[in-house]
């Protein structure tokens, strides 16, 4: 990403900026236990957990900054924080 | 056309000739009687500006940072507390790379209050990105105005700029001064184009944010574009020399200096004195010259040290102190002639108004003669 001057951005740029690489641990997410309701995602602070074809939860994890609160409040403990290897 | 004028008078005149599109400013001694008279004309509608009255300095220059991105020309003016107020502006005016320009009518800082002169406050924010000039009279704290704009909105260089003045020995002085003419100024100076504006229909942020692997690149960059100014100062200084006649392209003025034994180093106003005192001291054999600095920020480092390097001795004149070091242009001075072996000696002086006179001078080059340096001039021991 080329700095703007004076730290000038046009709308988006955030994105650019991958906070996925701030994250410590990592949510892991068991589909096998999964309920699909839904909680995971509504509670994501980054809103960066989305479905796939079958509707389960999937992060993207270059923005995911491994802050936990999907495990904190998924009502199946579906997903598990694990050290994140680097 | 020359005319009899205080120098704060000088000054708003000069600005109003800059053309402002945008100002904001807080009345501080001794600065009121620019952002009067700027009022004034805005009021009087001789000057086509917005003049937003605010509650305190951080404000005023919170509202010139803000049109600044807007895309204006703006003006500022202020000196000790206000300018201490404004001190997270300041970063944030360099950082964001908005070409503010703003008189400093240096003052000394408190506590103790003192509404009188010395260099403290703007070199206080000698580390905050703003660009640093200094005036010797009123005429060149005029003509300095119509060159910090040049040099802060020039598309390489984009920083905020001082035109620093001393209180009261400047400000509020009569003397006659070459205002230009509104044509003459509008030829030198053309009309502002930002690079980038805030503009609702193509949004953009400014200095929003910058994480650990993206801050220091920002810094360097202002960094960068100070070191730059040097040539940019140099080529606008040249510009003015040549269609006004009065040249700033060195950013250090020596005077007397070519077989100067002792070198005083000064900014500002004493180096009226100062030069009056070497011409004495000449006449009576003894070798001194000066070296005027008009530009604090970018340091002159390669001027200086071509300047000084021949000489026996230096002893720099400081209106501020670095508490717990020494002054700041000393420590600057000895760090540009590092490995030359010419030594160089510190004399804090004139802080909170303490007048200077030609006889303190011939003390300050007598105490460089022995060697005796590295102290607080004049002190009076009988009140310690």
């Amino acid at each position: 990403m080329a700095l703007g001057l004076g730290c000038s951005a046009r709308p988006g740029k955030a994105q650019e900026n991958r906070t996925g690489s701030w994250r410590t641990f990592r949510p892991e997410f068991m589909h096998d236990r999964c309920t699909k309701c839904g909680m995971c995602s509504q509670v994501c602070p980054e809103g960066c957990i989305g479905e796939n074809d079958e509707g389960f939860p999937v992060p993207d994890y270059d923005y995911c900054k491994g802050c936990g609160l999907c495990v904190e409040e998924c009502p199946s403990q579906a997903i598990e924080m694990k050290k994140e290897e680097k | 056309m020359m005319e009899f004028m205080e120098g704060s008078h000088a000054v708003a005149h000069a600005v109003k000739y800059c053309r402002p599109q945008v100002i904001a400013a807080y009345p501080i001694t001794p600065q009121t009687h620019i952002v009067e008279a700027l009022a004034d004309m805005v009021a009087n509608c001789h000057l086509d500006a917005e003049y937003i009255t605010v509650e305190s300095e951080f404000s005023a220059l919170s509202a010139c940072l803000g049109a600044s991105a807007a895309g204006s020309r703006v003006y500022s003016a202020t000196t000790s507390q206000g300018l201490a107020l404004m001190f997270e502006v300041c970063f944030n005016c360099a950082g964001m790379r908005m070409p503010v320009v703003m008189s400093i009518v240096n003052r000394a800082l408190g506590a103790p209050l003192s509404i009188w002169n010395d260099q403290q406050d703007s070199i206080s924010l000698r580390d905050s990105g703003w660009l640093q000039l200094y005036a010797e009279d009123n005429q060149e704290a005029t003509d300095l105005h119509y060159l910090a704009y040049k040099v802060a909105e020039d598309r390489n260089i984009l920083l905020p700029a001082f035109v620093c003045f001393d209180g009261f020995i400047l400000s509020h002085t009569y003397e006659p001064v070459d205002t230009l003419t509104q044509e003459q100024v509008d030829r030198y100076l053309p009309a502002y184009r930002p690079l980038h504006r805030l503009d609702s229909e193509d949004p953009m942020s400014f200095g929003m944010f910058a994480s650990p692997d993206y801050y220091m690149e920002f810094r360097y960059q202002i960094d960068k574009a100070q070191k730059d100014a040097a040539q940019v100062i140099s080529r606008a200084g040249k510009e003015f020399g040549e269609m006004f006649g009065r040249d700033y392209s060195e950013m250090v003025e020596g005077y007397r200096l070519e077989d100067a034994d002792c070198a005083l180093v000064a900014m500002g106003s004493i180096c009226g004195t100062a030069k009056d005192a070497i011409d004495e001291m000449r006449r009576d054999g003894k070798k001194v010259g000066l070296l005027k600095m008009r530009t604090f920020r970018p340091f002159p480092e390669k001027e200086v040290r071509s300047a000084l390097s021949g000489v026996s001795r230096v002893a720099v004149l400081d209106k501020n102190i670095s508490l717990g070091a020494k002054g700041a242009v000393a420590l600057e001075v000895k760090d540009a002639l590092y490995g030359t072996q010419v030594p160089v000696l510190d004399y804090i002086i004139a802080l909170g108004g303490r007048d200077v006179r030609k006889k303190d001078i011939r003390g300050v080059v007598e105490m460089a003669e022995k060697g005796k340096g590295d102290l607080f001039y004049g002190l009076r021991q009988e009140v310690l």
